[in-house]
């Protein structure tokens, strides 16, 4: 029975190894802000930052499973911005006038955006994976490129303009639109639905990663391919699939945030999400190199990334400057994982 | 070669050199003189490359001493020279002619065509080292060496990448600087080469001296049987027969692939231990890379349990059948930073899912009945894999192979860095793996395990399967001639 004992502290010693360091800083933060500002520990303050990391956050969940097989997606701010601009504008031209199969026309339009949405981000992961995985090209370069091809589409789609829900107030868009943003608006248990979307995601994606074959096919990928392949692993199939997964999430966070903001803006929608995304996973204790990361340490890192940007305000720190803060947290929690 | 004549140029007394627990070296002496190529002969494993690493002071001897009188200067098998710099950049590596920080690039240049023309290497020294062919690189390897004056030289396999007027001309170029007064240690297994080339030969056995002879006086097969010799200290399990049966499992039908394996065919029997000899180099590993699906396959069939194979990968393999040890363990076989039980269930972890979700108790318990079956010595099933010896990983990769339920399992090197108590361990289990109807193809450099555990034997050289031993004729000599393709 010890021996069963032993096993099993040492595997919770083992996943604390992972994800401890991550959580202990963002303690460490939280006892930090939570002692310098009175307002820091109000609920509304707390939510409100909840919901403003949750749409990097939402990549950055798909961004884990992209690094520890052993890849990067740097396309991800632009593809957010395709997603958000394809689905609006799709509401706007094909909202049907009549009711369709018994829901009404604003429903129908719902949920075409959303499908669009989400379709749009799949789409986006299958044309990364195709090329890291058929093309042969190196994940910095092939996601480099598409970067470029996201954002252009997105440009021209949209005039290089804001497409925007509120210009178009005639039937049937108008209820589709507002509708729209009541999801985006929208509180489940007091948290709003981008924040609780991120619980929901870190969890089922962290069950994914931790418990099932292909999560260990993803470590064992990005802890070495050719010891992968050899061990008869599709190691292809396994890293083109961590392609659609962080598509998938970048199209449900771009529905989220029309729906928050009511608007795309072609220029500036997504634009450095995908440096959070990758700084977020980095903090939450992933390896560059691949092979090593977990969900929860993702989360911790997102939270880390997002509580800092809050207090440095509540300081008064210049905007400017917040960036500077944010490098230097990336590099030092590097640096402590090294050492650790 | 008597002392106070000429001082020599490298003195060796007493050497001793291991890895962990294998000794490689085991008292080693001798010493060379100006003016003198010496061919240094051995089995895969013998010692040879060690010894070359200990006089180049790549390594740290354990114990004894190395004097080399003036500068030495080594070949190696896989060239360092730089593909994206010039030719004379790579001569000057390191030692680039300079004024006030500026590179001298003119007079390198005029320098390194000297170097050349010395080497018989008609290459600009402009041009990119990425565009030469192998014969080239070594002529320029062999540059540098005149280029730090060296007195000794150390060529390891030197031709095993040349045709015969390269190495004509290689010859010449060695011949040259004897003239000068240099000296040369050629490590070859091309046993005419050496006896052409050297005029002193040392034959090196499990880390022992052997024999240390004038060129004259032993003759190709001598040298063979020297390198061989007799060991008793390894017990195998006893011979399965040659054919045990009729079914046939594996079979390889004109198999090529790119240059390094040429026309292969074979079949293995159902139960059988098929030996697979040959030197490093001859294509084994290559072949069996080319089986499992890692190496594109260039031509030919390969049929596994009565079905032809028409687009393998290793996946597919994997699930027809078909099990691989890689010789490389480091690089082609474990996660070291993965547990026991993870490394162990990696190729098979359908079996441990239900609902698509890993039970881990019952990959745990799993690893525990291989644990026990293998005689894998670790703490738990949740200890990390990089933590236990070579011969307890090595074990782990043969559970994971064996945990898909093959046909046919092939063992590249399954030896190779591991220690004598687990070889023997290893072995057993091939046996019993053959008995209970597997057939395993033995892939090694070792002719003792090769003839110590096969009935048939297959031999390579140069990507060709050069001839089929079985019975009495799979002995040491039969296999060797084979190999080096000394008639």
């Amino acid at each position: 029975m010890t021996e069963v004992k032993t096993m099993k502290s040492e595997r919770i010693r083992r996943i604390l190894s992972y994800v401890g360091g991550p959580y202990m800083a963002l303690a460490v933060l939280f006892l930090v802000c939570a002692c310098s500002s009175d307002v820091f520990l109000k609920p509304d303050n707390l939510l409100n930052i909840l919901r403003q990391v949750s749409y990097s956050g939402l990549i950055a969940l798909g961004m884990t499973f992209v690094i520890v097989s052993g890849g990067i997606d740097l396309s991800v701010g632009s593809l957010f911005a395709l997603c958000g601009v394809c689905s609006l504008l799709s509401i706007r031209n094909f909202t049907p006038v009549q009711p369709v199969a018994g829901m009404s026309p604003e429903l129908c339009g719902l949920l075409l955006g959303g499908a669009v949405c989400v379709l749009t981000g799949v789409i986006g992961g299958l044309l990364n994976g195709s090329a890291v995985v058929f093309g042969r090209v190196p994940p910095f370069i092939a996601t480099l490129g598409t970067y470029s091809i996201f954002r252009s589409l997105a440009l021209y789609l949209a005039d290089s303009g804001t497409v925007s829900t509120e210009n178009y107030t005639s039937e049937p868009f108008r209820p589709a639109n507002e509708l729209l943003t009541k999801i985006g608006e929208c509180e489940v248990f007091g948290m709003s639905l981008p924040g609780l979307m991120l619980i929901v995601l870190t969890v089922v994606l962290g069950v994914l990663l931790a418990r099932t074959a292909f999560g260990r096919h993803v470590c064992a990928v990005g802890s070495s391919e050719r010891v992968a392949r050899f061990a008869g692993i599709r190691t292809g199939q396994v890293r083109f699939l961590t392609y659609v997964i962080i598509g998938l999430c970048v199209g449900v966070s771009a529905f989220l945030a029309a729906g928050r903001l009511g608007s795309v803006s072609s220029t500036n929608a997504g634009l450095f999400y995908e440096l959070d995304a990758i700084a977020a996973v980095i903090i939450g204790g992933a390896s560059m190199s691949g092979g090593r990361g977990t969900l929860a340490g993702t989360l911790a890192g997102v939270l880390i990334l997002g509580i800092l940007s809050n207090i440095l305000d509540m300081w008064g720190v210049a905007a400017t400057l917040q960036g500077l803060v944010k490098g230097l947290v990336i590099i030092v929690s590097v640096l402590i994982q090294k050492k650790g | 070669m008597t002392a106070g004549e000429t001082s020599p140029v490298l003195e060796i007394r007493d050497l001793t050199k291991s890895f962990g627990p294998v000794s490689v070296l085991k008292g080693v002496t001798f010493s060379l003189g100006p003016g003198v190529i010496l061919g240094l002969a051995g089995e895969n494993g013998a010692g040879k490359s060690t010894l070359a690493k200990c006089i180049s002071s790549q390594y740290r001897p354990d114990s004894g001493t190395i004097r080399v009188n003036g500068s030495c200067f080594t070949v190696p098998q896989e060239f360092t020279l730089i593909p994206t710099l010039r030719v004379y950049e790579n001569i000057f590596l390191g030692r680039e002619l300079s004024r006030y920080g500026f590179l001298k690039k003119k007079a390198m240049i005029l320098r390194a065509q000297a170097l050349l023309n010395k080497v018989g290497c008609t290459v600009p020294p402009r041009k990119m080292v990425s565009d030469l062919n192998v014969a080239e690189k070594q002529k320029i390897e062999i540059a540098k060496a005149f280029l730090d004056r060296s007195k000794l030289l150390i060529l390891d396999e030197p031709t095993t990448v040349l045709n015969r007027m390269e190495t004509e001309t290689l010859f010449q170029i060695l011949r040259e600087f004897r003239e000068q007064g240099g000296s040369v240690i050629y490590i070859s297994h091309k046993l005419e080469e050496v006896r052409t080339i050297c005029d002193r030969i040392v034959v090196l056995r499990d880390g022992v001296l052997v024999a240390d002879e004038a060129s004259g006086d032993l003759s190709a097969e001598e040298i063979a049987r020297r390198m061989v010799g007799r060991n008793l200290t390894r017990i195998f399990p006893p011979k399965r027969p040659a054919d045990p049966g009729t079914d046939e499992v594996l079979r390889c039908e004109n198999v090529s692939s790119g240059r390094e394996v040429l026309d292969v065919s074979f079949s293995l029997k159902k139960g059988e231990i098929l030996g697979l000899a040959g030197l490093a180099g001859a294509g084994r590993t290559e072949l069996a890379e080319t089986i499992c699906g890692f190496r594109r396959r260039s031509g030919g069939r390969i049929v596994l349990n009565g079905t032809a194979i028409t687009r393998p990968t290793p996946d597919r393999m994997l699930r027809a059948g078909l099990s691989y040890l890689p010789e490389d363990r480091q690089r082609t076989a474990i996660l070291p930073d993965f547990t026991l039980a993870d490394n162990l269930t990696l190729s098979s972890l359908s079996r441990y899912t239900s609902w698509g979700f890993i039970r881990e108790k019952r990959c745990r318990e799993a690893a525990a009945r291989y644990m026990e079956r293998f005689r894998i010595r670790a703490a738990s099933p949740d200890e990390r894999l990089g933590n236990l010896s070579g011969g307890n990983q090595q074990k782990t990769v043969i559970a994971r192979g064996l945990d898909s339920s093959p046909s046919v399992f092939i063992f590249d090197e399954p030896t190779r860095g591991v220690d004598v108590g687990a070889r023997g361990e290893i072995y057993e289990f091939i046996h019993a793996l053959a008995e209970s109807g597997v057939s395993c193809l033995f892939i090694s450099s070792d002719l003792e395990e090769i003839i110590g555990c096969c009935a048939r034997v297959l031999v390579m050289r140069e990507g060709r399967i050069r001839g089929e031993l079985s019975g009495d004729d799979v002995n040491e000599e039969r296999i060797m001639f084979l190999a080096t393709g000394v008639k």
